[in-house]
């Protein structure tokens, strides 16, 4: 009995090594959406992301551009814009906690203090609330 | 048997040409290369960051044993110029013995960050903690100021302006020390405290620019790695052996070391939770989480009023991380270069040996406290050798082609 359970736990840790090592080992998916402009969950937000000055590098502290209109094209100006993201096959954050910091007209918000540490595929959520209701919208790159 | 029979055949399949790397690899070797170091990073919270006679004056606070409780310790008894700049010790020795292992140098200040938890946000403000930590120098501020006065009134002067007054500042005086020397601080005027403290603040900047001149110098690796580049055969030394190329593949590839151990200096600047356990006696240490509050309120970062940047300039500070459970026992991946002949590792100097840290990389323990970011990875015997083999490359006293 106790042999079996010893068995079965060993077994069960076989699993997990070999889950995490295919985790992170795994390249990023092939059929990646890398576009930069996109509309939110729920159809509320178009959203536009550029990096301030590209290309992104790995390990420099930067900024991007956050562009928020409307599904009709029309720029939202109030908007309240929070960042999160992280490393999907990592399982962790970002190494930064980036904020937008200001709304510089036509629906362009600044987001400071972005950096991506590895190489591989990032997320990037941007949360999005403003009268016309809350919505989020996630990103992905590829740091080289 | 069967084990030999799988070296050879890795044997085999590593000893083909140089041409064999793909275009990822040869772009990820690339990245490795001193060669990809960018320039210096200008430091706006310091001034005279790159002021040689501030270098000059900084190289001699450096040696000072006279900023010091018993008037032996200086920078250099435990940052060993000889030996790397780190003392080859677990603990370092200095008025007392620390609880952390010294970092060596080189190029610290491409580093956003200072110490194993980067408690610091610059080279300036971080000297300003060994000298008042009871462990280290075990001194005071005011002590560094009446020292400067008495011994290095010309050096700083030429640099800094002229010294203050401190014909009614104690001998000894800093709201860190002991309780004789907190009392006389906060018997201070506002005024003497700022003197002081602004004195202090320049002592460190000088230290800022000397330690920005130890720079990490090119190594087998590196003449390698800028002849695949160049997409030229590497010759003579530039050449890795077969076992060294099946390191350097484990590296960028399957053994993902490069994820956190990357850029010319093979450190992201990050702080990582990887499972080093703590050392038996010694305080409870939780790495990154333990000091942001510290950070925040430091009147020597870069948002102080001692820093010379303006604060569109901190942005490292603006936007740390400030509240995650990744911040747990996290510590600052170190550079690996040099690393091969300055055992012990890891930040208390947990780990004797490189073939312990392999084991420790492939067994991933479970930290005591927070998350570990590493996962198990299973090796060959021949892939332990394979990646120590290619950690020697990246040190010049070691590595034998
Ligand atoms: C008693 C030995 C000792 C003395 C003396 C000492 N250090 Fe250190 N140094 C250490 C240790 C230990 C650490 C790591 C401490 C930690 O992380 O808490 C360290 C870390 C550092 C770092 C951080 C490097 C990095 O990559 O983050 C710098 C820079 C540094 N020391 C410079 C100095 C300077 C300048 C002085 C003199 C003012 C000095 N040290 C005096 C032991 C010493
Ligand atoms: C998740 C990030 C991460 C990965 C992946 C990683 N390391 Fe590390 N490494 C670190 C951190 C952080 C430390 C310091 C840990 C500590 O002191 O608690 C470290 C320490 C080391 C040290 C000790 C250096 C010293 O000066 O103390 C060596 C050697 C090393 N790593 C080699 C490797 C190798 C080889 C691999 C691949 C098998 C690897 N690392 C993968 C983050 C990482
Ligand atoms: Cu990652």
């Amino acid at each position: 009995m106790l042999r079996w359970i010893l068995g079965g736990a060993a077994l069960l840790v076989v699993a997990v090594v070999g889950f995490m090592a295919w985790r992170m080992m795994a390249p990023p998916p092939a059929d990646l959406d890398l576009s930069r402009e996109r509309p939110t969950e729920a159809g509320i937000y178009q959203v536009q992301i550029a990096p301030q000055i590209g290309p992104v590098v790995q390990g420099a502290l930067h900024s991007w551009v956050a562009t928020v209109r409307l599904a009709d094209g029309s720029p939202v100006e109030d908007a309240q814009v929070t960042i999160d993201g992280g490393m999907p096959q990592h399982g962790h954050g970002l190494p930064t906690a980036p904020q937008a910091t200001g709304h510089q007209g036509e629906g362009r918000y600044l987001i400071e203090g972005v950096r991506f540490n590895m190489g591989g595929w990032w997320e990037l959520t941007l949360d999005i609330s403003s009268p016309a209701g809350e919505d989020s919208v996630t990103f992905n790159l590829v740091i080289e | 048997m069967a084990r030999v029979g799988l070296g050879a055949a890795l044997a085999v399949l590593s000893a083909c040409g140089q041409a064999d790397f793909s275009e990822q690899e040869k772009r990820a070797i690339a990245s490795l290369s001193l060669s990809a170091l960018g320039e210096l990073p200008h430091d706006p919270s310091n001034r005279f960051a790159d002021n040689p006679h501030a270098a000059a004056f900084g190289e001699t606070l450096f040696f000072d044993t006279g900023m010091s409780a018993n008037g032996a310790v200086a920078c250099a008894t435990c940052h060993l110029p000889e030996r790397q700049f780190q003392d080859d010790l677990a603990l370092a020795e200095g008025v007392g013995t620390t609880h952390r292992r010294t970092m060596p140098l080189a190029n610290a200040a491409y580093s956003p960050w200072q110490f194993w938890d980067g408690r610091k946000d610059s080279l300036w403000s971080q000297a300003l903690d060994p000298i008042e930590d009871a462990a280290e120098h075990g001194f005071d501020r005011a002590a560094v100021a009446h020292r400067v006065v008495a011994h290095h009134r010309e050096a700083y002067e030429a640099i800094f302006g002229p010294l203050p007054d401190l014909s009614t500042v104690p001998a000894h005086g800093s709201p860190r020390g002991n309780p004789g020397a907190q009392d006389a601080w906060r018997r201070l005027q506002e005024d003497e405290r700022y003197a002081v403290d602004r004195l202090y603040a320049n002592v460190g900047k000088a230290l800022d620019a000397f330690q920005r001149t130890i720079r990490h110098q090119p190594t087998r690796f590196d003449r390698f790695a800028d002849a695949v580049s160049a997409g030229q055969e590497p010759a003579g030394e530039a050449a890795l052996t077969a076992l060294e190329t099946e390191g350097l593949r484990l590296f960028i590839g399957k053994a993902n070391c490069i994820d956190c151990h990357n850029g010319p200096r093979f450190t992201d600047d990050h702080f990582h939770n990887t499972g080093v356990p703590p050392v038996p006696g010694l305080p409870e240490d939780r790495g990154r989480a333990g000091i942001i509050e510290k950070l925040l309120a430091d009147p020597f970062n870069c948002l102080g009023a001692f820093s010379d940047a303006d604060e569109a300039e901190c942005g490292e500070l603006r936007f740390m991380v400030t509240a995650s459970p990744e911040l747990e026992r996290a510590f600052k991946t170190p550079s690996l270069r040099g690393a091969a002949s300055r055992p012990p590792y890891m930040h208390s100097g947990q780990i004797a040996t490189l073939e312990a840290v392999i084991d420790h990389y492939s067994e991933a323990p479970k930290p005591v406290s927070g998350i570990s970011q590493i996962s198990p990875v299973i090796f060959t015997d021949r892939g332990r050798l394979a990646l120590i083999a290619f950690l020697k490359t990246l040190d010049d006293d070691l590595s034998d082609p």
